[in-house]
């Protein structure tokens, strides 16, 4: 007798094939946060997965876990509210690029200026594919989309470096090429206390790379050539430019007080014991 | 696997070996298992599965070495492998090309 996929217990298997394109890079990532998950060995029934709007929130309904899948851009809300209520649970952001970084940024930025203990995992596939491929801002300088023919003008957000600057306390980059250090980084932000952010660069066949000339091979073919792992690098070096090559790695591992410690701490203190 | 020079350790060391299972309903043919696969064991087949995409076979199954690199780079949960003991791996040569055949 065949054995099943070995993550066929964590999957809804009913849903799968899943609406990503061929060759899409969400599939790999969402993998490897199922892989992580497994090896983490934290009972399934404590772990919740919430994502936001756009290809990769669709991941909270294929993963056979308690899952919320939240308005445009208020995953990490939704997750902080689910934290302070349920302190016992590991909660899980999945969602992509447009949603945490344009219409979420604000979210993103307080939640890990608080240090909320949440992971948050983000997809970055340069654009906003669910809806046609309209440049993000995330999207590299001079890319073609179809809002910008003639290359983009603007400058793409650095995520690791935003990340760190709002004070989050685990910080990692890889592409979905790197699909064990993804685990392992998804692994450790899992077991550490306080706001974990880990970005995935992933190839956008249909929408992204059609219009850059790239086939998704090329494109992981690019993220082989022109990426370099420097594991502690600062993450002022990890801009996204290829000329200069991608600097994957963990960028920062650092501990400080979570928003959940700090508010039993201060703001209960009447609370009978 | 040939030697330039036996290592030492050689009789120590255990190499693990693997079947290849292909879900063919899940997959998309991006064709990603093809191109890492460290020891070049799949190429794409000439069938089509339902939704009319060209499917990995398995060209090599005696070279898979289980590292399950197909697995993990696969975006649709399509492919994995398995690890083979000692007495299976001796039935696994007419096993093989059968595994490839029939879907899920």
């Amino acid at each position: 007798m065949r054995p099943g996929h070995p993550l066929d217990d964590l999957l809804r298997t009913d849903r799968i094939p899943s609406i990503w394109c061929p060759g899409c890079g969400i599939g790999t990532a969402f993998s490897s946060c199922l892989t992580a998950i497994k090896e983490s060995k934290i009972d399934p029934k404590k772990i919740v997965m919430v994502s936001g709007i756009g290809c990769s929130g669709r991941a909270a309904g294929y993963v056979k876990l308690d899952s919320f899948h939240t308005t445009h851009g208020r995953a990490i809300p939704f997750a902080t509210g689910l934290k302070l209520a349920r302190p016992d649970l590991t909660v899980i952001v999945f969602s992509g690029d447009g949603d945490l970084f344009a219409i979420g940024g604000n979210h993103f930025i307080h939640a890990a200026r608080r240090n909320v203990d949440i992971t948050v995992i983000c997809v970055n596939n340069f654009n906003y594919g669910m809806t046609g491929g309209q440049a993000a801002a995330t999207t590299p300088t001079m890319a073609k989309t179809p809002t910008t023919p003639f290359g983009n003008p603007e400058t793409p957000f650095n995520l690791p470096l935003m990340a760190y600057a709002s004070g989050a306390v685990y910080v990692a980059r890889w592409t979905i090429l790197h699909s064990r250090d993804i685990t392992e980084s998804i692994n450790e932000s899992l077991a550490k206390t306080g706001f974990s952010f880990v970005e995935v660069l992933s190839p956008c066949p249909v929408n992204y790379g059609r219009r850059n000339k790239e086939k998704p091979l090329d494109t992981l073919k690019i993220y082989k050539d022109k990426t370099i792992i420097k594991n502690g690098a600062h993450p002022t070096q990890a801009d996204l430019d290829y000329e200069k090559g991608i600097i994957l790695g963990k960028f920062i591992d650092i501990n400080r007080p979570t928003f959940g410690e700090r508010y039993e701490k201060i703001c209960r203190q009447d609370k009978p014991q | 696997m040939k030697f330039w020079r036996v290592p030492l350790d050689a009789d120590e060391i255990h190499v693990s070996k693997g079947i290849v299972y292909i879900l063919e309903d899940r997959c998309k043919g991006c064709g990603y298992c093809i191109e890492f696969c460290p020891q070049q064991v799949l190429e794409f087949s000439s069938l089509f599965n339902k939704m009319g995409y060209h499917l990995p076979s398995v060209k090599k199954p005696d070279d898979c070495l289980n590292c399950h690199y197909c697995e993990i780079i696969c975006p649709e949960f399509a492919i994995y492998s398995v690890e083979v003991t000692g007495e299976e791996s001796e039935i696994r040569g007419q096993g093989s090309e059968k595994h490839n055949e029939t879907g899920s």
